[in-house]
C-alpha cells in the first residue's frame, strides 16, 4: 500500500501557510489553476505573500484575487499582461515584482526540484535581466547565472490524482503544474478527480506522489477561457 | 505595401518541410495561415505543445488546450504536450529552427526589443528572452514604422532589450531586410514600394545592392 496524502479539502490543504511565506502556483494564464486553493487563500486573510506564478491572473480571478486583497507583497512571474490591478500596484510601488524569462523561471523551478542550486542560460544576457548576475562564457556564447527556486509550499491542480499524491494533467494545463509541484517544501495539489492508488496507470503519470504532500478532490472548477477563439464550420 | 497578413505570407516562404516552428503572438501566429502547399512543420506553443493546430469550432474550445497567448486551440494529428520546463529544453537547445516574433524596435546589429515601456507598458517577457537567446534562425514581423511615424529599425535600439545580436531577417509592411556585419541588407520591396520610400524609412545603416527585386507573394 502506498503512503496516503489526502486531505479533505481547500482549508485543510493550506493549514500551514502563515504571513510572508513563498508559494508557488502552477498554471499558464488561468489555464491549470489551483482555484480552490487560491479561494481558500483569499479568504483566510494571509499576508506578505511573496508568489512565484509565471502569470497574475486576470483582475478577478486567479491570482489577481489575492492581488485585490493586498495580500501580495512580491510577484515574481515572466508575464502579467492581463491584469490592470496589477500594473496600478506595481507602478505605484506597492508590489514588489520580479520578472523573469519564461523559460528561466520553469528552469529555476526544476533546479529548485532537482537540488541543483544554479545554472548557467543564455537568456537575458546584455538585457536588464542579467543586472548583478554572473555572466560566464561556454563555447564562445556568454551566459547568466540562474539561481534555483523553492518555495515553502507550491500549490499545483492536476486533472486525476490518486491517494498516494500521483497527478495526471490534461493538455496544456500541465504547463508549469509539474515543475512547481518538485520545488516546494509541502505540495499541495487539487486535483477534478481523485481516485484510490492503483487506478491511474503507472505508465502514464506526469507526477511522481513523492513529490506531493497533501492531495483533495476539488470542486466547482470555473475553468475560465481568456481569449475564446474559434472557427467557423463553413 | 503589405498589411499583416501580406507580412505572414512573406514570412511563410521561409519554412522548410521538417521543421519545427514557433510563432509569436500578433502578425507571426498569422503565417500558420499561409505554409507552402508540399511541406510539412509543426508549430511548437512554449506553454506546452508540438503540432498546435487551428482555433476549434464553435463549441469545441476547452479550457485546458491553450497556445502561449491564452487562445483556444486544437491539436493536430501526432502532436504532443509536455510540461514548461521541457518546453523551453527544447528552445534553449535549439531543436526549434524557427522562430517569429515581433518587435518595437530592431537594430542594425540584430539586437530586438520588444516587452517593456519604461513607466508605461510593463508586461513581462514572457518566453521572448529565451526564444531570441538561443534560436539561430530568428525572423521579425512588424510594421517599419511606429505610430508616430518613426523607423523601427535603428542603428541602436532605444528601449530595453530582449536579446542582442540575434535577429537575422526582418519583414515588414516595406520590405524583407537581412542582418549582417552590422546593417540591414534590403533583399526585396514589398510591392508598389520604393527603394527610396524604404531609405527613407529605415534609421539604421541600410546596404543596398544592385536591383532590389519586388516580393512575390
Amino acid at each position: 500500500m502506498a503512503i496516503n496524502k489526502v486531505v479533505k479539502n481547500a482549508e485543510e490543504a493550506i493549514k500551514g501557510i502563515e504571513n510572508g511565506m513563498t508559494l508557488m502556483f502552477g498554471g499558464f494564464g488561468l489555464c491549470g489553476i489551483p482555484e480552490n486553493c487560491i479561494a481558500e487563500l483569499v479568504k483566510s486573510n494571509i499576508k506578505e505573500l511573496t508568489c512565484i506564478s509565471n502569470n497574475a491572473g486576470v483582475d478577478d480571478f486567479g491570482l489577481g484575487l489575492l492581488l485585490q486583497k493586498k495580500q501580495i507583497k512580491k510577484m515574481i512571474s515572466s508575464y502579467v499582461g492581463e491584469n490592470d490591478e496589477f500594473e496600478r500596484q506595481m507602478l505605484s510601488g506597492e508590489l514588489e515584482v520580479d520578472l523573469i524569462p519564461q523559460g528561466s523561471l520553469a528552469e529555476r523551478c526544476r533546479a529548485g526540484g532537482a537540488g541543483i542550486p544554479a545554472f548557467f542560460t543564455p537568456a537575458g544576457y546584455g538585457t536588464e535581466v542579467a543586472e548583478g548576475k554572473e555572466v560566464r562564457e561556454f563555447n564562445g556564447k556568454p551566459h547568466i547565472l540562474e539561481a534555483a527556486l523553492t518555495a515553502d509550499f507550491a500549490i499545483v491542480k492536476a486533472w486525476k490524482g490518486d491517494t498516494a499524491g500521483n497527478l495526471v494533467f490534461k493538455y496544456t494545463a500541465l504547463n508549469f503544474n509539474h515543475v512547481m509541484a518538485t520545488a516546494g517544501k509541502i505540495t499541495i495539489a487539487e486535483v477534478e478527480e481523485l481516485v484510490p492508488e492503483g487506478e491511474l496507470d503507472p505508465n502514464h503519470i506526469h507526477t511522481p506522489g513523492i513529490f506531493v504532500q497533501r492531495i483533495f478532490q476539488g470542486k466547482d472548477y470555473e475553468k475560465r477561457i481568456e481569449q475564446r477563439t474559434t472557427r467557423s464550420r463553413s | 505595401m503589405l498589411d499583416k497578413n501580406g507580412i505572414a505570407q512573406r514570412i511563410a516562404q521561409e519554412l522548410r518541410d521538417g521543421w519545427y516552428v514557433n510563432l509569436g503572438i500578433g502578425i507571426p501566429t498569422l503565417v500558420a495561415n499561409y505554409i507552402p502547399k508540399g511541406i510539412t512543420v509543426e508549430f511548437q506553443s512554449e506553454n506546452g505543445i508540438l503540432g498546435m493546430g487551428p482555433f476549434p469550432f464553435e463549441g469545441e474550445e476547452d479550457a485546458d488546450l491553450i497556445n502561449a497567448g491564452k487562445q483556444t486551440v486544437t491539436l493536430q494529428p501526432g502532436a504532443s504536450i509536455f510540461d514548461s520546463s521541457t518546453s523551453f529544453a527544447m528552445i534553449r537547445g535549439q531543436h526549434v529552427q524557427l522562430t517569429v516574433l515581433g518587435a518595437m524596435e530592431v537594430a542594425q546589429n540584430g539586437d530586438i526589443a520588444n516587452w517593456k515601456i519604461p513607466g508605461v507598458m510593463v508586461k513581462g517577457m514572457g518566453g521572448a528572452m529565451d526564444l531570441v537567446a538561443s534560436a539561430e534562425n530568428i525572423i521579425v514581423a512588424m510594421m517599419h514604422t511606429n505610430k508616430k511615424g518613426e523607423s523601427k529599425l535603428l542603428e541602436k535600439c532605444t528601449l530595453p532589450l530582449t536579446g542582442v545580436g540575434c535577429v537575422t531577417k526582418v519583414v515588414t509592411n516595406m520590405a524583407y531586410l537581412e542582418i549582417k556585419d552590422g546593417a540591414f541588407h534590403l533583399k526585396e520591396r514589398a510591392p508598389g514600394v520604393s527603394v527610396e520610400e524604404i531609405k527613407a524609412a529605415t534609421a539604421g545603416k541600410l546596404i543596398i545592392e544592385g536591383d532590389i527585386p519586388e516580393m512575390k507573394l
